[in-house]
């Protein structure tokens, strides 16, 4: 699966986003994190609530001016423009997904003019027909058809409207696109479809996903890489497997322990592991436990969790 | 368990006590799955939009739906009267003063050119008779003390408070809503240098900038627009940066943002759609105080003077002599208060037909 040649599409180098700088009401959502995206793969963030999950896929998507750090895509950093051309080319090319279906769809707008909003404003149509088209085609591309395009929002269900989205973003034909807990708001059922759409598109449109979340089972389902984020830091980033069976950071078996899986025996045995948070240690920052994972920690602490997973591979 | 216990007790007792007509489960039959299927998919209820969404609302409120049709003829009379019955509003008859209203054909007493004589005793005398009017000439509402036509006045009048009206919903639509769209969502230092400014306007009382004003500004019509276009919008502007302040973080402005849409288009597609309803309702409540300020105003002399008329000016003659002459200071409050409370029911129930969830 991870296939090491692959072309980074995404490079982020310690990017902070700080709200309110310099006053009382300072916030770090965002705080010195670097880790990259590459073609075709999907990268999952995983993080409790409030630890700036939404916030780091908006800083990339520039939603937010970053306070500092770069953001590479296709080796151009994001970061940094500032003319509204180029803003423009880059929304082309990257593209989010929303948390909540039904806050992200404008209620006084048509299906077909959501839809179309992204076409109108970068490959207008030549008429009113062809405006059709293309938005049936992409209604079609999600799952939805013809007769939805001239209802309203509020006349669709929460995965109906999740399509809705979707297919929003899909028109411009992006190459990158931010999916902020697309599922978290959705009935479980709804949940596979939607995920499994993403699955699919991604592969018959070459997609790259940042996909947050903060359920780790659904992330490691969809994801090739993984991060794991705490209070702004990531804490650790691995391929999923890796994370999965052998995450080390004590915020990541806290995570992982709170799976439930559909087994008694297990079940019966699993204890919750509470994550004690303690103070960095002077030097910390991302460092290699095992090839491609990466444990956020001291010189010192670095040996002990490669001792620590290696024992876990043994057993 | 025990918990569990009570959780039971409690469904018996629903089971025997309250629901007492058992359903049989042959009064069912399942649904043919082919059916539900073509249910699901066809969606029954016509696809209203905003505003026709709120018109099925409105209809069902009588009292707003009264008010509508009460103020479209009041317009409507004001406006079409300047050709249809063009009588001068300030023109002077001396022979003619202080006549009672007489309508013809209407015997009802105070429309039928009758009034107590003022000489003595309380008899009931034809004023028109008594001052030599001729045949066939009718006053409908009456004369002042000299002799101008009190319906010709008040026409022009309310031609004057419904300008008024106009012009403090235009205020508010252009100058309120820009002010509150650019605040909002350009937000930070900019918002905080146009915060700072209205709170300036707003500290000044509108009488005291409209007394500033009469320093260099006849005192008149013009002078009382100069004075809203000062103060007149503020609220509105308030109301709408607060609104735009809560939409501009809603996914589907993030949405817009994201597919690379400026910030002029983000306001008028994404944002002043859907605070249209609250916009519609603050310009409907602004629109009777405007008009009572300008009859205040020209009540006591501070806005429009006589002879012009205006609902403030024919108050201010009129109650001078409300005592022997009741009607002269009837009509206009009469007038006044129907616009007023025409104007707040029609907001009220505006406010009511767009967001049903803001009625307690
Ligand atoms: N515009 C803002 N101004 C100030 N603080 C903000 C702003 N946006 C987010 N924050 C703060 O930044 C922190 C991170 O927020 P963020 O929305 O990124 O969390 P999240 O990981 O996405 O959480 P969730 O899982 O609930 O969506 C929170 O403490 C939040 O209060
Ligand atoms: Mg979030």
């Amino acid at each position: 699966m991870l296939n090491t040649n692959r072309k980074k599409l995404l490079e982020v180098d310690g990017l902070k986003q700080y709200f309110n700088k310099g006053q009382k009401t300072e916030v770090r959502a965002v705080d010195d994190i670097s880790f990259y995206i590459e073609e075709g793969e999907t990268f999952g963030l995983v993080g409790e609530s409030g630890c700036g999950k939404s916030t780091t896929g908006r800083s990339i998507i520039r939603l937010y001016t970053p306070t500092a750090g770069r953001i590479l895509f296709d080796g151009e950093d994001i970061a940094r423009i500032r003319s509204r051309a180029e803003i423009l080319r880059f929304r082309r090319d990257a593209q989010m997904i929303f948390q909540d279906p039904y806050a992200s769809l404008n209620p006084r707008m048509k299906v077909k003019d959501i839809v179309a909003e992204g076409i109108d404003l970068h490959d207008p149509a030549k008429n009113a027909r062809e405006r059709d088209e293309r938005v049936y085609r992409m209604l079609e591309l999600v799952g939805l058809d013809e007769s939805h395009a001239d209802r309203y929002p509020h006349e669709f269900s929460g995965g109906q409207r999740q399509r809705i989205g979707i297919a929003r973003a899909l028109a411009l034909k992006p190459r990158f696109i931010v999916c902020d807990e697309p599922i978290s708001a959705l009935d479980v059922s709804i949940q596979a479809q939607v995920v499994n759409l993403l699955q699919d598109l991604q592969k018959s449109q070459n997609l790259t996903y940042l996909f947050i979340a903060h359920d780790l089972s659904m992330v490691k389902f969809i994801s090739d890489r993984i991060g794991v984020m705490y209070y702004g830091k990531l804490v650790e980033v691995g391929p999923s497997e890796e994370i999965y069976n052998y995450g080390v950071h004590p915020y990541t078996e806290s995570l992982l322990s709170a799976i439930p899986l559909p087994d008694p025996e297990y079940e019966r045995s699993r204890k919750r592991i509470a994550y004690i948070p303690q103070p960095p240690g002077a030097d910390a920052k991302l460092r290699a436990v095992a090839p491609g994972h990466f444990v956020y920690c001291t010189e010192a602490e670095a040996t002990a969790y490669q001792e620590k997973r290696n024992k876990r591979v043994c057993s | 368990m025990k918990d569990d216990r009570s959780i039971v007790d409690i469904d018996a007792n629903n089971g025997t006590g309250v629901g007492t007509a058992s359903a049989d489960p042959h009064d069912f039959s399942p649904l043919k799955l082919e059916n539900a299927a073509y249910e699901r998919e066809k969606n029954e209820s016509p696809s209203l939009n905003f505003m026709q969404d709120s018109w099925r609302r409105i209809r069902k409120n009588r009292s707003a739906l009264i008010s509508m049709v009460v103020l479209v003829l009041l317009i409507g009379v004001a406006f079409t009267s300047i050709w249809l019955f063009p009588h001068d509003p300030n023109r002077q008859n001396l022979a003619h003063s202080n006549l009672p209203p007489k309508i013809p054909g209407v015997t009802v007493r105070g429309f039928d050119g009758t009034a107590a004589d003022n000489s003595g005793g309380g008899a009931f005398i034809d004023k028109y008779a008594a001052e030599g009017v001729p045949e066939g000439v009718y006053y409908y509402l009456g004369t002042d003390n000299l002799g101008r036509d009190l319906l010709a006045r008040l026409l022009g009048g309310m031609r004057v408070s419904l300008l008024i009206a106009f012009v403090a919903a235009f205020l508010d639509l252009t100058i309120g809503v820009t002010y509150g769209l650019v605040s909002g969502l350009f937000g930070e230092r900019v918002d905080s240098v146009m915060q700072r400014i209205l709170e300036v306007l707003a500290g000044i009382p509108n009488l005291v900038v409209l007394i500033l004003m009469l320093t260099i500004f006849k005192p008149g019509i013009f002078t009382i627009i100069l004075a809203m276009i000062v103060t007149g919008w503020i609220s509105m502007a308030r109301i709408v940066r607060a609104q735009t302040m809560k939409l501009k973080n809603q996914e589907y402005v993030l949405a817009a943002v994201t597919l690379g849409q400026s910030k002029a288009v983000i306001a008028a597609k994404h944002i002043l759609p859907n605070i249209s309803g609250v916009v519609i309702v603050q310009m409907m409540f602004s629109i009777p105080q405007a008009i009572f300020f300008e009859a205040f105003l020209s009540f006591i002399g501070l806005g429009l003077r006589p002879p012009e008329a205006s609902l403030g000016t024919l108050l201010n003659e009129g109650y001078k002599a409300f005592r022997v002459l009741p009607y002269q200071m009837w009509v206009p409050t009469v007038t006044l208060s129907v616009l007023m409370i025409s104007f707040n029911l029609l907001a009220d129930g505006l406010r009511d037909a767009f967001d049903p969830k803001m009625k307690e």
